[in-house]
């Protein structure tokens, strides 16, 4: 496989670019794999890579049943950030921002990470008392975090209404310097060029319709296109659709699916270079290296797995929105879409092991995977190697909803659930 | 954005007015003092959540408050019936 470079591209500029390699293979699948892992998202990706990476596991099969990372991949508003409360949650996030800060570099992928910081808005007394807390708590964690006052916060966003004249006029927010985004589709790519250089198969267009279960332990996949393949463990990272995956497996989980939405304005010119989340009036933008403003929703209150939301939702958001920036008012929005997130009672997601012995699940990020997606991979290859669950991922149990250590991380997660 | 009938009101309604609590007919256990902690967390947390038909509780808030069953497909978002509290669902699959 080529590594690509600035003396690449010089030399490919010189045949008109025509003769690129292809990013990955496209292959028939074997019989048999050590590893099969159900979803091409980002998460599902870095799983393969990280086995094939850290682990030396390069029999592993990716199964997905459109194309990679079409699913929330592609659908969500691109934020990083590790400015979780509790210390189990910080770790993990954590986890992954350290990944990320060395990601383009070890994917030899320009993953476009951005760290161009996230402020998460207070506009209340009680919002200000949650942010000292959050802040305190990850500086604890050794997690970059400052308390700011409203006139920090309009140095940094000048075109932010931070005047009393507001409706909720802004008191202040936690500011996260290392955070930012990251091109979203690249991240996939990435993973999927990385895992299929080592030898990962990546089978599209091909859905695991169900598993095949004897005594109690998983030992392969039915697929729709090619028939039944073996594995010695599964890992099953479907996101939205886990349920339906859990349904298969015959248990149930602790999750439940709802559209989240996100909207692009038309492209201007750069006048956002940070992330700004509030919780309060809930809206969320950022602009991408395109121009486009990215604008993200709450959820809608009712499960559905209809990929579109619901117009009342758009509506509060861009309420929120022009409250906070009226020099938005008159942008022009492009496109909107929705993408099935599985919310987990406390906000937190679930990597674990299930009822069925050698089959792992690793799903629950709800709202807010993408920010996860190196780490949940990184440490959910590493439960799938040695067949128990990673340090990092034990406190994420889908038992702890039996024995009630829950993680509740509804404040953090910065989406109304 | 779809219309919801309220059967207590007996109109067709905004969803706006309505809110969803999830899958209905979980029967809370009759003792929870004798419950294990997984028929609890169970009773509690574990839910359906299936891609296609699902009943589930509905109220409507911003009108008459009252509480009522519906049925709907999750996937096109097509109300197959409502029902009434206590009442068992006739659209199964």
């Amino acid at each position: 496989m080529q590594q690509y470079s600035g003396f690449g591209l010089l030399k490919h500029s010189l045949s008109h670019h025509e003769n690129w390699q292809r990013v990955w293979r496209n292959p028939t699948p074997k019989k048999k794999y050590d590893v099969i892992i159900v979803g091409g998202g980002g998460h599902g990706l870095a799983t393969a890579y990280y086995l094939a990476k850290e682990h030396n596991i390069t029999n592993v099969a990716v199964i997905e049943k459109g194309y990679l990372g079409g699913g929330n991949t592609a659908r969500n508003t691109t934020i990083v950030r590790s400015n979780y409360l509790w210390d189990e949650a910080a770790h993990l996030y954590e986890h992954a921002m350290k990944l990320w800060e060395g990601l383009s570099q070890d994917l030899n992928y320009n993953v476009m990470f951005s760290q161009r910081g996230c402020l998460n808005l207070g506009h209340t007394l009680q919002d200000m008392r949650d942010i000292e807390r959050r802040v305190n708590a990850n500086r604890l964690n050794g997690i970059d975090g400052e308390v700011l006052d409203a006139k920090q916060v309009n140095e940094i966003v000048p075109i932010l209404d931070c005047s009393s004249n507001a409706r909720y006029p802004v008191m202040g927010a936690s500011w996260q310097p290392r955070a930012g985004v990251a091109r979203h589709d690249a991240v996939a790519w990435g993973f999927a060029r990385g895992a299929d250089m080592r030898g990962v198969d990546l089978i599209q267009q091909t859905e695991v319709v169900d598993f095949i279960i004897e005594d109690g332990t998983v030992v392969g996949v039915k697929t729709d296109r090619y028939g039944d393949i073996k594995a010695d463990r599964v890992g099953c990272v479907t996101a939205g659709h886990s349920g339906v995956m859990a349904a298969k497996a015959g248990f149930e989980l602790p999750l439940e699916s709802h559209p989240l939405q996100a909207l692009v304005s038309e492209p201007i010119k750069p006048i956002l270079d940070t992330v700004v989340m509030s919780n309060h009036v809930h809206g969320y933008a950022s602009q991408s290296d395109k121009g486009d403003l990215v604008i993200g929703a709450g959820i809608d209150g009712y499960t559905g797995y209809g990929q579109r939301g619901s117009y009342s939702t758009i509506e509060h958001t861009i309420q929120a929105i022009v409250e906070m920036f009226p020099i938005f008012s008159r942008v022009r929005m492009n496109r909107q879409w929705g993408g099935i997130v599985d919310t987990c009672p406390d906000a937190c997601p679930i990597i674990s092991e299930t009822p069925v012995k050698n089959l792992f699940f690793n799903c629950g990020w709800g709202t807010g995977g993408f920010k996860a997606t190196p780490g949940s991979g990184n440490v959910f290859a590493a439960s799938l190697a040695k067949g128990e669950m990673h340090e990092l991922a034990k406190p994420f149990s889908m038992f702890r909803f039996h024995n009630g250590a829950l993680i509740d991380e509804h404040g953090a997660a910065g989406v109304a659930h | 954005m779809f219309l919801i009938y309220c059967p207590h009101c007996g109109e067709h309604r905004e969803e706006e007015e309505f809110h969803n609590h999830g899958q209905a007919h979980i029967a809370r256990p009759l003792d929870p003092d004798s419950c294990t902690d997984e028929e609890w967390g169970n009773y509690m947390f574990f839910r359906k959540n299936p891609k296609g038909l699902h009943h589930e509780l509905w109220v409507h808030a911003a009108g008459c408050r009252k509480f009522f069953n519906v049925t709907r497909h999750t996937a096109t978002y097509e109300i197959k019936e409502v029902y009434k509290i206590g009442e068992q669902p006739k659209v199964v699959e």
